[in-house]
Formats: C-alpha cells, sequence, structure tokens
C-alpha cells in the first residue's frame, strides 16, 4: 500500500514534470488554489481536485498531452466551459483535466455553404454572434448559452428551447475532428451530408468525453427566418394548458419553441421582473412561431384557436420583436425566479411522451406532498423534456437526502412512463444510478464495451456516463422490464 | 430462436427482409434469416409524432398509416421495391430528395430495439425527441447494414405533412441552377428538394398555403410538367437517367460545393450536395474527385459486389470500425462484409 502510494506520487511528480515541458508555463496549473475554479463544473455539489489542469492553445498540444498521459497511464477528464449540470467534467483526483477553453478560434465561416469550423473552446453565443451579421444563426441554444462551449454542447448533445423545430446538436453538425485516446487525429465526415462507414458521428454526439477528445466542429447554420413571434396564453388548469400542447402539435403545428410553467413559477417570475404573466393561472404556455410572414401569421392564428378551444383564461400575441423578447424574458428569468424562494434548489431533468405531461405532473404533486418539499415546474413542453424545480435548505439536516429520493422517484416515474433519466442534461456522474432502472446489464454491457472499442485502456473520463453493472446490482436492482427479474444474469458475478 | 442458435454455433447470417435492397452493399454469406415477418405498429399517436413499429412492417402500409393522419415520414426513404419494410430502410439509412431541407434518416430514428451478435436483446433510445442517457446507439445501428445488430423494433419521429406542396423547374445550367439555388436558401424560400439534371433546375416547395403561393409567384418558374410525381420517380430511380445496366454512382459532398463535371452523366439531387454519376470510370477517379471536395464515393449500383462499394476508410478508422464491429458481434456472424470485407 506504502509502495503503491509512493509510486503513484512519483508517478504524479514526472508527469507534471513532463507536462511543462510540452505546454507553456501559464498552461499548466497545478497548485490547490489555481485548480480550485475547475473543481466542479454546474453540478456544485460534487467537487474533486484534479492532479493538475492543463489548458493548451493548440491542438498540438492537447495530442502532446494526450500521448504523454497514455506513456504514464494517466486519466484525462476533458472540460469545455464547465457549465454541464450532471458532473461530467467532475475532475478526477489522479488524473489530469483537460480544459478546452483557449482553443476558442472561430477557424472558417463559409456562407455560401452555411457552415462553420470551429474549435471546441467556441462559445455558443460568440459563434452565433458571428453568423449573425450574415443572417444566419447556429440553431442549438441551451440556457447556458452565454459561455458555454460548441465543444461541450457536442459532448452533451445539448439542446434548448428551439429542438422542437431545429433539433439538438447531433442534427446540426456535418463533422467533427477528433484526437482519441492515444493522441491520433480521427476525421468523421468532411462536411458533406453523410459519411462513410458507421455514424460515428452521432455517436460521438452526447458521449461526454468518453470516447475522445473532440477538438475541431463543423456546425450547420441556418438562415435567420424572417419574422417571429410569441403568444401567451394562460390556463385555469394544468390539465388543459397540456392538452393544448397535445392539440397543437397534433394539427401539424410545429412551433420553434413551446414552454410551459406551473403558478409556482409564474409567481416566482412575476415578483422578480413582472413580465406580464397572468399571475392566477395554473399553467402558462408560451408559444413561438418563426418562419416568413405568411407561415407565421397562420401559425399564431391556429394556436390562438386551440388555446381558446382548451379554455385558455388569458391570450396575448406580441405586437413585435420587442414584446416577444419580454415575454421570453420571464422565461430565461425563471430559474433565478424560483432561485429567491428557497435557499436552494435541486434541477431535476427527465422526457416523457407529451401525451402523459397532464397525468406526470399531479403525481409530482402528490409525491412534493408526500415528501413535503415544494416543487415547481417550468420546461420544454414541446418536447415532453420536463425541468421540476425541487426548493429546499440546505442547512436543514437530512433536507438534501428528501429531495434526492424525491428525485429519484420523479425519475423512475419519466422512465415508467416510457421517457428517459435525462433529456438534456447528461447522465455524469448524478444519473448513474437512475441509469441502472432504464437500462438492463446486457444493455450497459453493450455500452461499456462501445466504450473499449474507442478507449481499451479507460483513459478518458472514467467512471462517468454509465455504472457499472456492480454499481446497480449494490443499488438493489431497480430495473424490471418486461416481466424479467432483475439482474438474475448477475450472480455469476 | 434461430439467430442464438447461430450464435452458439458460430454460424454467419444473412438477415433478410423485403428484399428491396439487396441490390446495395456487398455480398453477404450466410444462411438468410428472415426478419420480414416480424410485423405491426405497436404504436402511433399522432400528437407525439412518433410511431413506434416492428422491423419487418411494409414501408408504403406504415406510410399510409401515417398519410391518414396528415403525417409522414420526412426523410423521404427509397422504396425500391414493393417489399420494402422500415428495418430495411433504417438498416440502410437512405434518404429521399428531402434530406437537405428536413434531415436524415438517422435524424429521425429516436429508438432502437435489437439483437446483437450474441443475441443479446437491446433497447437504446426511446420515444422522446430529447434524451442523452447513453450512448447514441440507434444512430450508431442506422446505416450500418445490419453489420452491428438485427432491428427488431424501431421508434421513429414524423413530422406533419406539409399544407401544401408544388413542383416548379426553369432551365438553368448547372453552375447557374447552384447559384440561384443558394440565394433562395438564403432567403429562406420554403424548398423541400432540388435537383439539376443538366437542363433544368427542379424544385419542390412546400409549407402554408400562403407561403408557397407567394414564393411560387415571386421565383417566377414554370410548373413542372410531371406535378409531385417527378419527386417520387427521383426517389425511385425511375427517372430516364437511372435506366439502364452502367454503373450508379452516388457521391456526397458538402453543400456550397461549386459544379464538379464529374465524367459521365450526371444528375445532382440534394440541393447540390448528392451527386448521381452514370460512368465507366474507374472507380479511382470518382473517388479522388469526391475526397479532393471533402466528401465520398459509393458505388450505388451495378458494381462488383464482392469489391470495394463503399468510399475506403482511413486506416485509423478502418481499425476503429472493427473493433466497435467486435463489441457487437465477436464472431462477426452478422451481415459479414456487408459494408467493408471482413466487416
Amino acid at each position: 500500500m506504502v509502495a503503491q502510494l509512493s509510486s503513484s506520487v512519483s508517478r504524479g511528480r514526472e508527469l507534471l514534470r513532463r507536462l511543462a515541458e510540452i505546454l507553456p508555463a501559464e498552461a499548466l496549473i497545478s497548485d490547490r488554489e489555481g485548480m480550485r475554479p475547475y473543481e466542479c463544473d454546474g453540478l456544485t455539489a460534487y467537487r474533486r481536485l484534479p492532479l493538475c489542469v492543463v489548458l493548451p492553445d493548440t491542438v498540438e498540444q492537447v495530442r502532446a498531452v494526450l500521448r504523454l498521459c497514455r506513456e504514464l497511464e494517466t486519466v484525462v477528464v476533458t472540460r469545455g466551459a464547465g457549465t454541464g449540470l450532471s458532473g461530467g467534467a467532475l475532475p478526477h483526483a489522479e488524473g489530469v483535466l483537460l480544459g478546452l477553453s483557449r482553443l476558442n478560434r472561430i477557424l472558417e465561416l463559409d456562407v455560401r455553404a452555411r457552415l462553420a469550423r470551429v474549435q471546441p473552446g467556441v462559445s455558443n453565443l460568440a459563434l452565433s454572434e458571428a453568423a449573425a451579421p450574415h443572417g444566419l444563426f447556429y440553431a442549438p441554444d441551451p440556457s447556458s448559452q452565454v459561455i458555454c462551449s460548441i465543444g461541450g454542447n457536442v459532448a452533451e448533445n445539448s439542446g434548448g428551447v428551439h429542438c422542437l423545430k431545429y433539433g439538438l446538436t447531433v442534427h446540426n453538425i456535418q463533422a467533427l475532428k477528433l484526437l482519441d485516446c492515444d493522441g491520433e487525429t480521427l476525421e468523421l465526415g468532411r462536411g458533406a451530408l453523410d459519411q462513410a462507414g458507421y455514424d460515428l458521428l452521432a455517436l460521438l454526439c452526447g458521449s461526454e468525453g468518453m470516447l475522445g477528445v473532440i477538438v475541431e466542429i463543423t456546425v450547420r447554420l441556418l438562415p435567420r427566418p424572417a419574422c417571429s413571434r410569441v403568444l401567451l396564453a394562460g390556463f385555469g388548469h394544468v390539465g388543459d394548458a397540456a392538452r393544448a400542447v397535445a392539440d397543437v402539435i397534433g394539427a401539424g403545428i410545429i412551433p420553434a419553441g413551446l414552454e410551459m410553467m406551473d403558478q409556482g413559477c409564474i409567481q416566482a417570475v412575476e415578483a422578480y421582473m413582472q413580465a406580464g404573466y397572468p399571475t392566477e393561472a395554473a399553467a402558462l404556455l408560451l408559444c413561438e412561431i418563426d418562419g416568413e410572414e405568411e407561415e407565421v401569421e397562420s401559425g399564431l392564428q391556429h394556436v390562438a384557436d386551440i388555446f381558446r378551444k382548451r379554455r385558455a383564461t388569458s391570450l396575448r400575441t406580441a405586437r413585435d420583436a420587442a414584446e416577444s423578447a419580454r415575454m421570453w424574458a420571464g422565461r430565461k428569468a425563471a430559474f433565478p425566479a424560483v432561485g429567491r424562494l428557497a435557499p436552494d434548489y435541486y434541477c431535476l431533468d427527465g422526457t416523457i411522451p407529451r401525451h402523459r405531461l397532464g397525468a406526470v405532473l399531479e403525481r409530482i404533486a402528490e409525491l412534493s406532498r408526500l415528501y413535503d418539499l415544494r416543487v415547481v415546474n417550468v420546461f420544454h413542453a414541446g418536447d415532453g423534456n420536463l425541468h421540476p424545480l425541487v426548493l429546499y435548505d440546505n442547512q436543514r439536516p437530512g433536507e438534501l437526502q428528501r429531495v434526492e429520493e424525491l428525485g429519484k422517484r420523479i425519475l423512475e416515474l419519466c422512465v415508467a412512463e416510457g421517457g428517459t433519466v435525462t433529456g438534456e442534461h447528461g447522465v455524469g456522474v448524478e444519473k448513474l444510478d437512475p441509469m441502472c432502472s432504464q437500462f438492463s446489464p446486457v444493455e450497459l454491457a453493450q455500452l461499456h464495451a462501445v466504450k473499449q472499442a474507442f478507449d481499451p485502456a479507460g483513459r478518458l473520463n472514467p467512471g462517468k456516463a454509465v455504472p457499472l453493472l456492480r454499481r446497480c446490482v449494490e443499488l438493489g436492482g431497480m430495473h424490471v422490464h418486461g416481466g424479467r427479474v432483475p439482474f438474475p444474469e448477475l450472480e455469476r458475478l | 430462436m434461430q439467430l442464438r442458435e447461430a450464435c452458439a454455433s458460430g454460424r454467419a447470417v444473412r438477415i433478410e427482409g423485403g428484399g428491396s435492397k439487396s441490390f446495395y452493399g456487398r455480398q453477404t454469406r450466410g444462411e438468410a434469416l428472415r426478419v420480414g415477418s416480424y410485423q405491426g405498429i405497436v404504436s402511433y399517436r399522432p400528437e407525439e409524432l412518433v410511431v413506434v413499429a416492428r422491423a419487418g412492417t411494409s414501408l408504403a402500409e406504415l406510410e399510409q398509416v401515417l398519410a391518414d393522419k396528415g403525417q409522414m415520414l420526412a426523410f423521404e426513404p427509397p422504396h425500391f421495391g414493393p417489399g420494402a419494410t422500415l428495418g430495411g430502410t433504417v438498416a440502410c439509412g437512405l434518404s429521399g430528395p428531402r434530406r437537405p431541407y428536413a434531415g436524415a434518416c438517422r435524424d429521425f430514428v429516436l429508438g432502437v430495439h435489437c439483437l446483437n451478435g450474441r443475441g443479446e436483446e437491446l433497447r437504446c433510445g426511446g420515444q422522446v425527441l430529447k434524451n442523452v442517457a447513453g450512448y447514441d446507439l440507434s444512430r450508431l445501428l442506422t446505416g450500418s447494414l445490419g453489420t452491428l445488430g438485427v432491428l427488431l423494433e424501431l421508434s421513429i419521429r414524423v413530422l406533419p405533412v406539409p399544407e401544401m406542396e408544388v413542383s416548379l423547374r426553369r432551365p438553368a445550367r448547372p453552375p447557374q441552377a447552384l447559384e440561384l439555388l443558394r440565394t433562395w436558401e438564403a432567403r429562406g424560400a420554403p424548398l423541400s428538394a432540388a435537383v439539376i439534371d443538366g437542363e433544368y433546375l427542379n424544385v419542390r416547395l412546400s409549407g402554408v398555403a400562403r407561403l408557397v403561393d407567394s414564393v411560387a409567384t415571386r421565383l417566377g418558374l414554370e410548373r413542372h410538367p410531371d406535378g409531385l410525381r417527378y419527386w417520387s420517380e427521383l426517389r425511385e430511380q425511375r427517372l430516364p437517367f437511372f435506366a439502364g445496366e452502367q454503373a450508379l454512382w452516388r457521391l456526397a459532398v458538402p453543400p456550397g460545393t461549386p459544379f464538379l463535371s464529374p465524367p459521365g452523366k450526371c444528375l445532382l439531387d440534394w440541393g447540390g450536395s448528392q451527386y448521381w454519376i452514370r460512368s465507366a470510370v474507374t472507380p479511382r477517379v470518382l473517388r479522388a474527385l469526391a475526397e479532393k471536395e471533402h466528401g465520398h464515393a459509393t458505388l450505388f449500383r451495378g458494381g462488383n459486389a464482392r469489391g470495394e462499394l463503399f468510399h475506403p476508410l482511413p486506416s485509423r478508422l478502418a481499425a476503429l470500425h472493427s473493433r466497435i464491429k467486435d463489441a457487437f458481434d465477436g464472431q462477426r456472424i452478422l451481415n459479414r462484409g456487408a459494408m467493408y470485407p471482413g466487416l
């Protein structure tokens, strides 16, 4: 044990010495205070210091780091802007934290082809801003878009409020260049609409830094719609709002965004910023239609008719862009607004089939009473992606534990309803346990086998995204599917 | 089940659906594993924009069920014969004329239920658009030509049929036609297909009636004499261009690529990013041309089914493909060699 410890210490020293040879001084951080900002990502409940932080500013430096880590058998955790919400970028105590924030150049913006080739550290907003003067935009817009990076967006397959119409990151990228675990370059696509061989481009989207280090991304840009307007409606019952959502989609309308808030959230937002939301409503829908003038007109009319039929208690259409922006501002401020209601809140992320919306919200309300914890809801209703926010006070003993228990129940509910334990925040370290309820042991083994094909030694972001089978067994076998007994296969282990 | 026996004995199997796309891909040996009889729509709720169906479900029947509810498979898959099944469609991963404007087959695959080469049942993805739990195996399996798994059930995102569609054209040489398209696309014209055949630029507009009407008038194009039928004939490769026995190549290049003037006759689909080429030149010439333009070339029909039909992969990528194959099918019994030799 002592010998092992001292060998790991000396290997750590060797690593730092060799890293100092390949990186400029400012690109290597190994003092505790300097590393502090990197100890967690957006999921701040989990914190850990790495062995060191490296911040390369060329692809060749990234390659050199990966080669050295291979030689010294060291773990690498890749980090974008650190806005992830599931701990995917949580450092490894004996590993290198590879921050790609300095790889932040837009390498090419081809207006004619409507493609942009960017480095992974370019922020989502910077890309949108670079595209805007050409009448173009990059569609995925996660709420962290001001700081989150395109590389991180690919790793998490990020969505945002416009997914229903414009898709996720996977639908909006055309090529990737990555370095594999040995530091060798792999080109997945070069800009055509498909590639020869397996669709590894799609596989890399949402792979949470487990399969390779993405060093270049070619994204597709879209022409900015000529016109875009928002309609705001209040409903006396959550069920009416949920049915209105189903009716809109069923009527063949694909809104650019379709968001829902419950009363708790509406009131929090109004108290925070007076967005003009109907505070007496039990639920609010925000519907954005975009396109050419003619489509927007006809779409808005159609949606307004549907909302009226579903007994909307108030209905307002934005007259112009400024009013649309004000309506959106309330939605965008929902999290900070809810943040004022309690010392802490825990944001959940699951997806359910849309037609179960009303029933699931009722069940969440029951669970909220059962656990004596307040839950407010704000979510992407158009694609069934829920974000229940559980309010609590971390200072009260045992409360966080109750929150986690409630969160687990809500995610199990999502799976039972035919949905998923994570719609857009990823698994990281946070959702490892819920993964056991969604996937069978053979499915988890298959996921591990795919990881192994890319990274046989398991040096890239180990311990994230896919739980070990052992962990699921210890958890007590949550997965029951089609009458199968949980984990019968595992008795052999 | 037959596959389990094959797994136990390590015997190779050749997965067969409706046989409509048996011309596509390399020859595979092995006992036929017939999955075409595993049919039926498992669930379909129009307001969810998702249909779940068994792999053997007839593509034509599925499309009819969707059409009855005003919905469609937005990637407009080619059938290539009356027997086409949903499973075969996803396994081949082919997309039709609407692809550049609506998305590809893989973009609409939300979940897959399959058997891997060990005969193990896997359910990947699901029935919801937003889902980032686990690696995206559903899309990995799409277009893998049955080399990674036997598809059993698929959940597919569907979209509403546009309120109105019109088929238009105007005479234009290819370079000029590409320029016109660029301008129209940048202005947000509601294009849903665009083909340049050498003589004409043919386009389809789709959307709300008022918009389609006003854009059709603004662009000043003539009505296409074949109407909307032109697009199904194109999709099914029944236009005169596709007649005859000469080899048919497919070149995929990035959008915005200037006109290439490839050797032989050509038809540009996908707004200029998919070339169909009839040519007897050696594969080397077209592969080099595709590579120079950052694309890839497939010998789609009429090639030697034992040769290289798909664009060769760089060695490191080929080795990765091989390891991925092993991760699903270590004994290499599923459709072995359908895509690349040995894979």
